[in-house]
């Protein structure tokens, strides 16, 4: 089938799409997109998520028909050209990136928190991470990264 | 030795990681993430069975369907169809015996990845099913059917010091149990093969040892190494998960097969079944001790199950027997310490190695001692804390600082939490189970030993390249080495060395692959020590070259000098570099100087516990560590932070469960790590008490914090509740003692 998705602002045609795909195997495979992870691929980890229509959800839990008409924004159409969108850099300064499997995903998750609540608290943020596993890091830098991006 | 001018970015500051900004960004290439013109999906069919003996497998139909590529089985293999990380012992593709489930049995190639699985499904193999080992115990003494032509027992090791057979006033004893533990890396198992006219392959892996793959895959597929090229691709995490072989000459095969480039990824639930675990572990311990806490003697026997193949079991079990009786001193030691064949999951490295199992038992016999003889828990640790000096039970004398008894005043002295009244710090949290009914509070304590490197006589070294040369007016470091990024912050480590040793800025980390020698495993909290060695020597031997060119050796050499110097010469040095030797342990007695390093951390954990309904909340978890020297001071805490994550989940909620050798939970929907709210605020104490034989005086630093946490959350909530809890990982209907 053919799909037409509108993805960080460019849209998109994909064609040849078997009914079982899921969005997040059109944005890895068909769209040069990797960046949206993989990690379990049954929405338990939080690595796959991205924009639809400006909400998050798990790409893998998304049929790409599902997607079809739809704007969707990766972590790739967060920075604006060399330039780290905030929470990026922020995770980056807070040390908060280990191997980086969950980093696309907690960027995405996080950057949705600061658009809706500038100021989290650190339940707040807590709350507003726990869809998001990382085997790596232990939480503890990811939470000064949230904090720090709240502060910039 | 003449000094560098110390720059930005040098040992001991808090460097960026190199690829930071990549992985945030979602452009860092992960071994998932590889795409080549042309390829096609590879997939693995296995054995539905623990224990099962093939009699016919047909691969007619899989064959016939469309956009099908290859079905190979064992049959296809091109070399020795048997491999393994430390004794050849398994199979590539199954042949005529399946010995766990997961067991790999025939591959397919195909155009999409669905197609793949389709025709996968469309394999006929008839299994004659068999009654599994899964008694660990049975295997160990002859009373199981052998699985292996040796029987089961991979390796014993016994460890005999001091008198035998002694005496003591206090006598406490315990049997406690470790279950199935995960590594659960991200970024699941995958690769991409690439053949080459010539009949030889590039794969690009995520890998920990480039070198011991490409050894293993050149004999199973009967080509020379130097045929079979790997290149490190991003990893998502490791945790001992990734150091033996999963799709590694699956894919090669099939490239090699189809002509194509092949790539492999697992799903999550095929990840569960494609690596090896942490050794599940049985304890029986005894403690003797005077009437003050003095501990008389240890006598322990370890069962650990080594599931099907052998993988890195006999290290594990030597680790184990090793640091058996923990960070103390111990005058009689008795151990006795199995890995066993079984028909369970294979298991073999994870973060911790045979240490962390051990711990878990020996802490909690010395919070029963503490109980016996009257002492707090804290107190009676450190009247038996070993010191610089110390003898081990393995007779190896203890010769670089043990701060043990400082590590444990750290972690008591600090201030308690206060109690939190709103519900998310609540067991149960917004779940609104309480508001307090029901809830107590409980403080436990643990403190571990762990080695660094490879022991028990390994041949164990780096091999680095450093080139120097002058690029655009700027003096540019580059350093090649095989040694394995898997998220931990090696190239950090790298280019904060090369700064500090050549007094240059930029310093760019090559592509890591087998172009270059051996560098070992990333694992045994090695790297920063062996690879840092090395790549110290390297960067000597360049500025011995740069001297030479300058005639003297007293200039202080800084980034201008070297381009005054260098001109458009280049610079090229290449180090392999071995830390101080290890030797075998007496097969009778353990006796031996089998490690290289030992480091220490200890933890103190706060729960709050609600008895009625069985949940746990970590409150508070501070640990104290000593890492010699702290090469990357944040990267240190990130390992402390992870490492303790992970015995965080050990201790109330990790665990591959297996009913007959099937795993129950192969899912993050079922097999469960920490999350955010799972993980508490950490307070950490970092000393640095140099280890006058390792580079810099630092100590491996990425396993002593994942022993130490799992019995100090368990002592905590033993103290909350006053339950023995002798398993772990504690579950809910373990408190509410409802299973
Ligand atoms: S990959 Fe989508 S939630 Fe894990
Ligand atoms: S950094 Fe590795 S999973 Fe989060």
């Amino acid at each position: 089938m053919r799909v037409n998705i509108t993805v960080n602002g460019e849209a998109r045609q994909v064609d040849d799409v078997w009914p079982g795909e899921s969005l997040l195997y059109v944005l890895r495979e068909r769209l040069g997109l990797p960046g949206s992870k993989n990690a379990c691929e049954q929405g338990e980890c939080g690595s796959c998520t991205v924009y639809m229509d400006g909400t998050p959800v798990c790409a893998c839990l998304v049929a790409a028909g599902q997607a079809e008409g739809r704007e969707v924004r990766t972590v790739e159409g967060l920075a604006s050209g060399d330039t780290l969108d905030r929470v990026q850099q922020a995770f980056v300064d807070a040390g908060a990136v280990q191997c980086g499997f969950c980093t696309p995903g907690l960027v995405v998750a996080a950057h949705d928190l600061l658009t809706r609540t500038p100021q989290p608290s650190d339940p707040e943020i807590r709350e507003a991470l726990a869809g998001n596993l990382c085997r790596c890091t232990g939480y503890e830098k990811i939470l000064d990264a949230v904090r720090m991006a709240a502060r910039s | 030795m003449t000094t560098t001018v110390a720059t930005q970015g040098g040992i001991g500051t808090n460097a960026q990681r190199p690829d930071g900004a990549l992985k945030a960004r979602g452009e860092f290439a992960y071994s998932s993430d590889l795409w080549h013109e042309d390829m096609v999906w590879g997939v693995t069919l296995r054995s539905p069975h623990p224990y099962a003996r093939i009699t016919s497998i047909d691969i007619t139909e899989a064959l016939r369907v469309p956009g099908v590529q290859a079905v190979l089985t064992h049959e296809d293999v091109p070399g020795t169809n048997i491999y393994g990380l430390e004794h050849p012992d398994q199979p590539v593709l199954a042949e005529d015996v399946v010995r766990y489930q997961g067991e790999p049995v025939a591959l397919v190639a195909a155009d999409h990845p669905e197609t793949a699985r389709r025709a996968m499904k469309r394999i006929e193999v008839a299994y004659e099913v068999l009654p599994p080992v899964v008694n660990t115990e049975d295997a160990a003494h002859g009373r199981a059917e052998p699985l292996h032509p040796n029987g089961n027992v991979v390796r014993h090791v016994k460890v005999r010091h001091g008198p035998q057979d002694v005496r003591a006033d206090v006598v406490v004893t315990g049997e406690y149990e470790v279950g199935m533990q995960d590594q659960a890396f991200l970024g699941p198992e995958s690769g991409l093969a690439v053949p080459a006219d010539d009949g030889s392959v590039d794969l690009y892996i995520a890998t920990q040892w480039l070198h011991a793959d490409q050894r293993q895959i050149a004999v199973a597929l009967g080509l020379p190494p130097e045929k079979v090229r790997l290149t490190l691709s991003g990893v998502g995490g490791a945790f001992g998960g990734r150091e033996d072989l999963s799709m590694q000459v699956h894919a090669c095969m099939l490239a090699l097969r189809t002509g194509k480039p092949v790539k492999m990824v697992y799903n999550r639930e095929e990840s569960f079944y494609g690596h090896v675990h942490r050794h599940p572990a049985r304890m029986y311990y005894e403690h003797g001790a005077t009437r003050n806490g003095k501990i008389v003697y240890v006598k322990a026997r370890i069962y650990l199950d080594g599931g099907a193949y052998a993988s890195s079991t006999g290290a594990v079990v030597a680790n184990a027997a090793t640091l058996g009786v923990g960070p103390y001193d111990v005058p009689s030691v008795t151990v006795d310490c199995w890995g066993v064949y079984t028909n369970n999951p294979p298991c073999g490295a994870m973060r911790g190695f045979g240490a962390v199992q051990a711990a878990f038992a020996y802490e909690s016999q010395m919070d029963r001692l503490a109980d016996a003889v009257g002492l707090d828990p804290v107190e009676v640790r450190i009247r038996n804390a070993m010191s610089e000096g110390a003898v081990m039970p393995t007779g190896q004398v203890v010769d670089s600082p043990a701060p043990v008894v400082e590590l444990l005043t750290l972690v008591r002295d600090k201030p308690l939490p206060a109690k939190g009244n709103d519900l998310t710090d609540m067991p149960g949290g917004v779940s609104n189970t309480t508001h307090g009914e029901g809830v107590v509070r409980g403080v436990g304590y643990g403190v571990s030993i762990k080695n660094v490197g490879f022991s028990d006589s390994f041949d164990d070294y780096s091999t680095v390249r450093v080139r120097l040369s002058v690029i655009g007016g700027q003096a540019v470091a580059s350093v090649h080495t095989a040694a394995v990024e898997v998220g931990q912050g090696l190239v950090t480590v790298l280019q904060q060395i090369t700064r500090t040793e050549l007094g240059v800025d930029v310093v760019t980390i090559e592509p890591m692959d087998t172009s270059i020698g051996d560098a070992g495993s990333t694992s045994a909290s090695r790297q920063t020590y062996v690879t840092g060695g090395a790549l110290r020597a390297a960067c000597a031997a360049v500025r011995a070259a740069l001297f030479e060119r300058i005639g003297h050796t007293d200039l202080p050499l800084d980034h201008d000098k070297i381009v005054e110097v260098l001109g458009t010469d280049v610079i090229d040095e290449v180090v392999e570099w071995r830390h101080r030797p290890t030797y075998r342990l007496d097969p009778e007695t353990g006796q031996g100087n089998a490690h290289v390093q030992y480091a220490f951390a200890a933890h103190r954990a706060v729960v709050d516990v609600d008895v009625e309904l069985g949940l746990v909340k970590v409150v508070e978890l501070v640990c104290a560590q000593d890492v010699g020297k702290a090469i990357n001071p944040e990267a240190v805490l990130g390992q402390i932070q992870g490492g303790t994550a992970q015995g965080l989940g050990l201790a109330v909620m990790e665990e591959i469960q297996l009913a007959d050798g099937k795993i129950r939970n192969p899912s993050f929907t079922d097999y469960l790590i920490p999350t955010v709210l799972d993980m508490p605020p950490m307070v950490i104490d970092v000393l640095e008490r140099p280890d006058p034989h390792a580079p810099y005086g630092l100590r491996g630093v990425g396993e002593p914090p994942t022993i130490s946490s799992t019995p100090a959350i368990v002592a905590a909530i033993r103290a909350a509740t006053g339950m023995a809890l002798t398993r772990v990982p504690v579950r809910p209907e373990h408190i509410t003692e409802t299973s």
